[in-house]
């Protein structure tokens, strides 16, 4: 951007925060909506989260997986040295013989152990709350693998082909869901997210947690959600219903 | 000066002679290259034969780490518009953009053991009217 442009930018902006309190004068307007250009860093009043829905959630589905496959080039297939980014859990109350299916990926944690441990400074949380492998700074030691108590993490233990040009991904390093970042930073939403809406299964809400209008956060308050482990008081950006 | 930077100072001149004689790049001296798009590059050339690596560096970190997308210097960028046009690469040949002047200048490229060496779909759809074959 010219400087020109940034100037007058500058100037509309301030024009319009003028203008709406000149419009509405005694109204305090709270700035919730953290709508983001591509081009801005990401900020700090944003937490992004996940809330799923475990009734909605069928056993033996792999919609959100296999489109966690395709957006980031991932192989797919589970042998034992294979990536991984999102699993999906089945459980079942021996008990009571309730029975719950459940994707399970990096949980984004507010106090993400898998930070504290790399020796590196890869591991490490965004401003906005994501949790990410900076994988120029990777060294492979995978010791954020052991720390994270989700199993969240996967080695690549090969070479990789076919990376696409947004998620880039190579042996050595460890690395784990990104939340979709290359489309959230673009106004987008993660893709297992659309993929569930639109099989119509509609199990997962993709938000910002700070927002209290967001969907997520009404429904947030609306039910009773977990978070795994949460005795750990990692504060997972992740949330579950029904579970 | 470190040896290390002796040598890339030693290849960063040896490309600025090759890039200093008139004429597109069928130099005798130069590496000959396909590439997408003509027209002007993020920054002068020369500048970018020398620096872009330094420019990449600061440009992964803002992208990475604070979550700024479509900087000047991204490496999807210089893939959109220097991969070839038979096949959308910067590498596979000693005509691809980055391993033909790598090659040129024997220095590794270990960008693409990670990244995409194909242009974004978007960029080859914007690219196919484009003419010229020079960078």
């Amino acid at each position: 951007m010219n400087p020109v442009d940034q100037r007058r930018r500058d100037f509309l902006g301030k024009a319009a925060v003028a203008a709406g309190a000149m419009i509405a004068p005694g109204v305090i307007l709270y700035d919730y909506a953290h709508a983001k250009a591509p081009g801005d860093p990401a900020s700090p009043k944003v937490r992004w989260g996940m809330l799923i829905d475990t009734t909605k959630c069928a056993s033996g589905c792999r919609d959100c997986v296999d489109a966690c496959n395709r957006e980031n080039g991932l192989p797919g297939s589970t042998r034992p040295t294979d990536s991984q980014w999102i699993r999906k859990v089945d459980l079942k109350d021996l008990k009571s013989g309730k029975a719950v299916s459940l994707p399970v990926m990096c949980q984004h944690c507010a106090e993400p152990p898998c930070v504290d441990v790399c020796p590196t400074g890869a591991s490490f949380k965004r401003e906005d709350g994501i949790v990410l492998v900076d994988r120029h700074t990777c060294i492979g030691c995978r010791y954020c693998m052991m720390a994270c108590p989700y199993k969240a993490r996967s080695f690549v233990h090969e070479p990789t082909t076919g990376q696409k040009p947004d998620v880039p991904r190579g042996k050595g390093c460890v690395e784990s869901c990104t939340l979709c970042v290359h489309k959230v930073d673009r106004g987008g939403t993660p893709s297992c997210v659309e993929a569930c809406a639109a099989a119509g299964h509609g199990a997962i809400v993709f938000g910002d947690l700070n927002d209290p209008a967001s969907e997520i956060s009404r429904r947030v308050r609306a039910a009773t959600t977990t978070q795994l482990r949460a005795d750990l008081r990692t504060d997972n950006g992740v949330r579950y219903q029904g579970l | 000066m470190s040896v290390a930077g002796i040598l890339r100072a030693a290849t960063a001149a040896a490309l600025l002679l090759a890039g200093s004689a008139a004429g597109p790049l069928a130099l005798a001296s130069g590496p000959a290259l396909d590439a997408a798009r003509s027209g002007p590059c993020v920054e002068d050339p020369k500048l970018m034969r020398r620096s872009h690596p330094d420019f990449l560096k600061h440009g992964r970190d803002d992208t990475v780490r604070k979550g700024v997308r479509g900087i000047r210097h991204s490496l999807a960028a210089c893939v959109d518009c220097h991969a070839s046009k038979a096949d959308g690469r910067v590498l596979g040949s000693e005509r691809h953009f980055c391993q033909g002047c790598h090659t040129y200048a024997a220095v590794k490229v270990d960008c693409f053991d990670c990244h995409a060496s194909t242009a974004r779909p978007s960029a080859t759809a914007a690219a196919a009217p484009a003419s010229g074959g020079t960078r």
